[in-house]
């Protein structure tokens, strides 16, 4: 295509955007709500399923000693807890150790508020044979002197659930959103295709293509979209910045084990400039499509 | 270069038969008034002959496009060899009277250079030089008419065709415009002009086909009108 008449088409779509100021921002916002969306849930469910392979990974099932008791007598109760059946392998460890081996898994200046005593001492236990876990986990229960018995893959368990949850969830959210925003998008640019109605007709009458009258308002419809794309980026991009500092904090007693935003950030762009435009250009397409009939 | 044979033309929405048996043909270089009653299909055959409608029966053939089987993608091919104008001129108020006679061009993909020395030679014909800025508000009807005619011009089309150009003039623009049409005719350009004004046809030795109730009646070189009943 040529320049000039490359420079003319933009022109004409951007245009369009500013007669309709309303409109425009409008559709900008339903396509940034809808990638938003869209783009928060599918990091939950990344990070649900990050967890549940993490957990899968390992077969350990951690005592927690109960708080009130000290050291050493949190020590003592290891000949208790080694003759417990299907135990294969016993470690004491330390609220200090377990904090600290926390600390290099993250960030050390999150934790830096942190009190040693929120970690409990504990005991990371193997087990010989998983499927006996119910029971060695109530033997373990009835030993005084532990609080709480976590085995992760009982948690594996119920994140899968959770996970199924959020997934089912936000299809039904993104497809609905997405729907809203090709509707709001084909109405925005139908009105642009009503004020230029005139021009539109003279264009048919002296014989210019379908594609050139259409693409005016394809640009129109690409720019809404890219831009909605790229502010819900940024917002995805804050806001699981903010939300990983607090959770990594909240939950800094269980297995936490965030994708760090850089891992995805590409892809996410990508797939947000994507949508952003696929809606814009099927918008445009359909707003015009009543004028390229005959 | 025009040829309907046999056509016949059903609106499909009201089933009203707009055509019925219709025949003759335009060969490049005629000049030809197509007249009828209110009704009696005359804004069908230039429908059909920019493709805006189909034929519903026999045989069309304008330019070199057979438009019983065009495409849908062909037309625009079929409406560059075609300049049509309207009763009501058609011009874009926000634009002024170069960029009306410009935008032609350049929905085409016409380059600036083409552009900037066409329209001026285009407005000079049609009485128009030194009306560029102008908008179609600060000009009477018969300029803007003029303006439409530069229009369907600037593209060199092989046919011009004017459905009641000169319905919202007063007789002595009607006969400056007509004079215009027979001017741009002489220059190679073949003209069909729709119109039931019986004094303009009269006053000019042309073809007249004169068609009624779907149905072409008379076709002559007489220069007269040829339906009586009005
Ligand atoms: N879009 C349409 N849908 C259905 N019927 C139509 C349509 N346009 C025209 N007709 C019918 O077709 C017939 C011919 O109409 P047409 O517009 O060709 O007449 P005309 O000769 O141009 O009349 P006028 O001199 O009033 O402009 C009329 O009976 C009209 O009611
Ligand atoms: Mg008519």
């Amino acid at each position: 295509m040529r320049m000039s008449r490359f420079f003319f088409l933009l022109g004409q779509g951007v245009k369009n955007i500013f007669t309709h100021g309303f409109m425009s921002f409008a559709s900008v916002a339903v396509i940034t709500a809808c990638l938003f969306i869209m783009g928060c849930f599918s990091l939950i469910t990344l990070n649900i399923d990050n967890m549940i392979a993490e957990m899968q990974s390992q077969n350990r099932v951690i005592a927690y000693v109960d708080e009130d008791l000290s050291e050493e007598q949190a020590r003592a109760l290891e000949s208790k807890v080694s003759k417990v059946k299907n135990i294969e392998t016993c470690e004491f460890v330390t609220r200090e150790e377990a904090m600290t081996s926390f600390e290099s898994d993250y960030d050390a200046d999150l934790f830096e508020n942190i009190d040693s005593s929120v970690f409990r001492h504990r005991y990371v236990l193997s087990l010989t044979d998983l499927s006996l876990m119910q029971e060695t986990k109530t033997d373990l229960e009835n030993i005084d002197g532990i609080a709480d018995v976590r085995a992760h893959l009982d948690y594996a368990e119920k994140f899968v659930t959770l996970r199924n949850i959020v997934s089912i969830v936000s299809v039904i959210l993104v497809v609905t959103l997405f729907v809203v925003s090709l509707f709001i998008m084909t109405n925005t640019i139908k009105l642009a295709t009503f004020t230029r109605r005139e021009e539109i007709a003279i264009m048919r009458m002296v014989g210019a293509t379908n594609g050139f009258i259409r693409l005016p308002f394809v640009v129109e419809g690409l720019i809404l979209g890219a831009l909605g794309g790229a502010i819900a980026y940024g917002l995805v991009a804050l806001v699981y910045h903010l939300a990983t500092q607090k959770l990594l904090a909240a939950m800094a007693f269980g297995f936490v084990v965030l994708v760090p935003f850089s891992t995805v950030a590409l892809p996410l762009l990508g797939v947000f400039l994507g949508v952003g435009i696929l809606v814009g250009v099927l918008g445009g397409v359909s707003a015009i499509r009543n004028y390229l009939k005959v | 270069m025009v040829e309907f044979k046999d056509v016949r033309m059903v609106y499909k929405n009201t089933n009203a038969v707009a055509l019925d048996g219709v025949s003759f043909s335009i060969s490049d270089g005629e000049f030809v008034f197509l007249v009828g009653p209110s009704g009696s299909g005359k804004t069908t055959v230039i429908k059909l002959l920019t493709g805006e409608e189909r034929i519903t029966d026999g045989e069309l053939n304008v330019n070199g496009f057979d438009l019983k089987k065009i495409r849908l993608r062909r037309l625009p091919r079929l409406r560059r060899t075609l300049g049509v104008i309207f009763q009501d001129f058609r011009l874009i108020d926000k634009m002024t009277v170069f960029e009306n006679v410009a935008f032609a061009m350049r929905v085409v993909g016409a380059k600036k250079r083409e552009i900037n020395k066409r329209v001026p030679q285009v407005l000079e014909l049609v009485g128009l030089a030194g009306y560029e800025k102008r908008r179609p508000e600060e000009l009477s009807g018969g300029e803007q008419q003029r303006v439409a005619i530069a229009r369907a011009l600037v593209n060199n089309p092989r046919m011009i065709i004017a459905d009641e150009p000169t319905g919202n003039l007063d007789p002595v623009r009607s006969l400056d415009l007509m004079l215009l049409l027979e001017k741009i005719n002489e220059l190679g350009t073949t003209v069909l002009v729709v119109t039931h004004e019986k004094e303009l046809v009269n006053a000019f030795s042309k073809r007249v086909i004169a068609i009624d109730s779907g149905k072409v009646i008379s076709d002559g070189m007489d220069g007269y009108y040829g339906y009586e009943n009005e």
